[in-house]
């Protein structure tokens, strides 16, 4: 069910600005990547790469390779819509459908691609929000907005309403950003707990986050404004925060960057 | 621990080191200052020459708002002063806008409700002279809700597809001359829309008066309101819900269709209903292209029909006392019906929202 990503030669551009040159990394299935870097370096527009919605922006395109188990996601022919129901999304700032119930969010993903039997729904409702650590907090109120919850429980909702579409890879920018240490560590668990049935990439500004819950991490970074991010150093989580090849990687992690 | 000395002033201490207060006049100072002005100024509509109401009225409005920034200056400084001449101006703005709203509702309800029994809805004008006291609105109602109907239906959904054109797909040059003919066809007279209607429909297509041809003319001065309206509503969408939709695999126009337009929902209704209650009240067009007859016609393709802005002008033309009561009670329909369509939208679009 888990997916490997192989990236080679990726370079993006919004217009003409790059902003991101030459990446090449090798995502792991059932595996957690996490994408540190200092502020626009390109961590979120890499992962936008991964399941085309960076080009869902005007004048943003792609120039090279990234590959789902062999397949090129930007190949001729590969439907991004396609892309998108095998590579799910979660973002930074909670984003819950506001016209729809709690319910009707977690199968949005299902109900807008034309899934109509109830009982499967029903019981994908049930599934998604169990496994978003979701289901005893909302259990009685299944038929209130979705707007209506806490941050961090709506943070769960659009994970639960992401892996309600059962896709293969999650990617997650900065999910915890918005959220306090308590939502926090619920989030953490989960994405422990989501690696053994996932393919899971996460942004994240939080060194301790990025060494508790992955197992390899990509060190972002940009000599200076306007210029291109690039990949610095991708490795075992463990030894990036130990025993980093590169000085810039290790100067960041240990907080002496800038 | 229990005998913390609390340095500082205690409370109800009157000294104000660090001036944080200020003086400030008494909550009742501008009501007596207006009683004041309002006195004054009947004093002078008494006393002096001066016997225009409407000069009165704006003496004491102007008085007013003189002597309260003035006392406000002396006591409380300039920017409170400054604050107490804005907030008199948006009060008197809003006062001043008042009045004619108010004014039109109590004078049609006093000269039209005299006028409304259950004969004038259900009777036409067949045989009716302007002398005769009897007739009925039951032939423009009928028109005029046929007209707007048909209208709604041709303008409402292609203004809203123009208006998603233009804000979730339109890039670049198409989306701007759209936009420019949008702007155009906002201020266009709406004499001029049923003058197009009338050459185009009615006289080169050779299709006659109708209701439809009326229904047309109206459609065009909808559009607009329809797309600008919807426009902007759509425009308040936050992207990342579009975003949300697209990271579950959900294809663009369906994104639109179940997630961005029922958001923009309840903002699009109200639009539509102000398009709808504008061109409710049109005549000129209506008189162009749909004429006007004293006689039921049921069916908008075909004949002339009659329409309520067309049965006012007709009968407050008319000498006659009785038409002249007959154009207020039919005024009092006309914005009966206005304000029950804008109820029944707000209705709608509140029970859309989810509680
Ligand atoms: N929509 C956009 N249009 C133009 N430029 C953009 C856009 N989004 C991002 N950029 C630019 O691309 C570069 C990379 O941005 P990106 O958002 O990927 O950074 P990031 O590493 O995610 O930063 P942060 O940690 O602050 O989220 C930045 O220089 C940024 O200004
Ligand atoms: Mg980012």
């Amino acid at each position: 069910m888990a997916t490997r990503i192989d990236v080679t030669g990726l370079t993006a551009y919004y217009g003409k600005f790059k902003a991101v040159a030459d990446v090449n990394l090798t995502i792991e299935p059932k595996n957690v990547t996490a994408f540190i870097g200092p502020s626009g370096c390109g961590k979120s527009t890499v992962l936008r790469t991964l399941n085309r919605m960076h080009e869902v922006l005007p004048g943003a395109r792609v120039e090279g390779k990234v590959l789902l188990d062999g397949e090129d996601l930007y190949g001729a022919g590969t439907d991004p819509v396609n892309v998108r129901r095998t590579v799910g999304m979660v973002f930074q700032r909670p984003n819950p459908f506001p016209t729809m119930s709690i319910y009707e969010n977690v199968i949005a993903g299902l109900k807008l691609n034309g899934v109509r039997k109830k009982a499967l729904l029903d019981e994908r409702v049930e599934e998604s929000l169990r496994g978003a650590n979701l289901w005893e907090e909302v259990k009685d109120r299944l038929g209130r907005p979705g707007a209506g919850l806490s941050g961090g429980q709506q943070q769960r909702l659009c994970i639960a309403r992401a892996i309600a579409v059962e896709p293969q890879v999650l990617l997650m920018d900065e999910p915890c950003s918005a959220l306090d240490p308590i939502s926090t560590l619920a989030i953490e668990d989960l994405i422990t707990k989501l690696k053994s049935s996932f393919t899971i990439v996460i942004v994240t500004h939080n060194m301790q986050q990025a060494s508790r819950v992955s197992d390899t991490t990509a060190f972002f970074s940009l000599e200076k404004t306007g210029d291109p991010g690039r990949l610095v150093e991708f490795d075992k989580t463990s030894k990036i925060f130990t025993n980093p090849t590169e000085k810039r990687t290790e100067d960041y992690v240990s907080g002496r960057f800038g | 621990m229990s005998t913390a000395t609390v340095s500082g002033p205690a409370v109800g201490d009157t000294a104000d080191r660090l001036g944080l207060r200020g003086q400030s006049l008494p909550r009742w100072m501008p009501l007596a200052v207006a009683a004041g002005a309002v006195v004054v100024s009947l004093l002078i509509y008494l006393l002096t020459p001066v016997d225009s109401e409407i000069q009165i009225v704006l003496m004491a409005a102007l008085g007013f708002v003189i002597a309260m920034t003035a006392l406000s200056t002396a006591v409380e400084g300039g920017r409170r002063a400054r604050d107490r001449f804005a907030t008199t101006l948006v009060y008197t703005a809003f006062l001043l806008a008042v009045i004619p709203l108010v004014a039109v509702l109590v004078s049609v309800i006093g000269k039209g409700a005299g006028r409304l029994d259950a004969g004038f809805f259900t009777h036409s004008m067949n045989g009716i002279g302007a002398r005769d006291v009897g007739g009925g609105i039951y032939h423009a109602i009928i028109g005029t809700v046929e007209q707007v109907l048909l209208a709604s239906v041709l303008a409402v959904p292609f203004g809203l597809l123009v208006a998603i054109y233009l804000v979730e797909y339109g890039r670049g040059r198409v989306s701007r001359v759209i936009s420019f003919f949008v702007d155009v066809l906002t201020g266009l007279p709406s004499i001029i829309a049923g003058l197009f209607i009338l050459a185009f429909w009615v006289i080169a297509l050779d299709q006659g008066f109708s209701g439809f041809a009326g229904a047309l003319a109206l459609a065009v001065l909808m559009i607009p309101t329809v797309v600008r309206s919807a426009e902007e509503m759509l425009k308040l969408v936050p992207n990342e819900l579009r975003e949300a939709g697209y990271a579950l695999g959900v294809p663009q126009w369906r994104t639109i269709l179940r997630v961005v337009v029922p958001t923009a929902l309840p903002g699009i209704v109200t639009g539509v209903m102000l398009a709808v209650a504008r061109v409710a009240g049109e005549t000129a067009p209506v008189l162009l292209t749909v004429f006007g007859t004293n006689l039921i016609n049921s069916n908008p393709f075909s004949g002339e029909q009659s329409s309520l802005p067309l049965y006012i002008y007709s009968q407050a033309g008319q000498p006659q006392q009785s038409a002249v009561d007959r154009a207020w009670a039919a005024a009092l329909v006309l914005i009966i019906i206005i304000m029950v369509l804008n109820l029944a939208a707000r209705l709608f679009a509140g029970r859309n929202r989810l509680r």
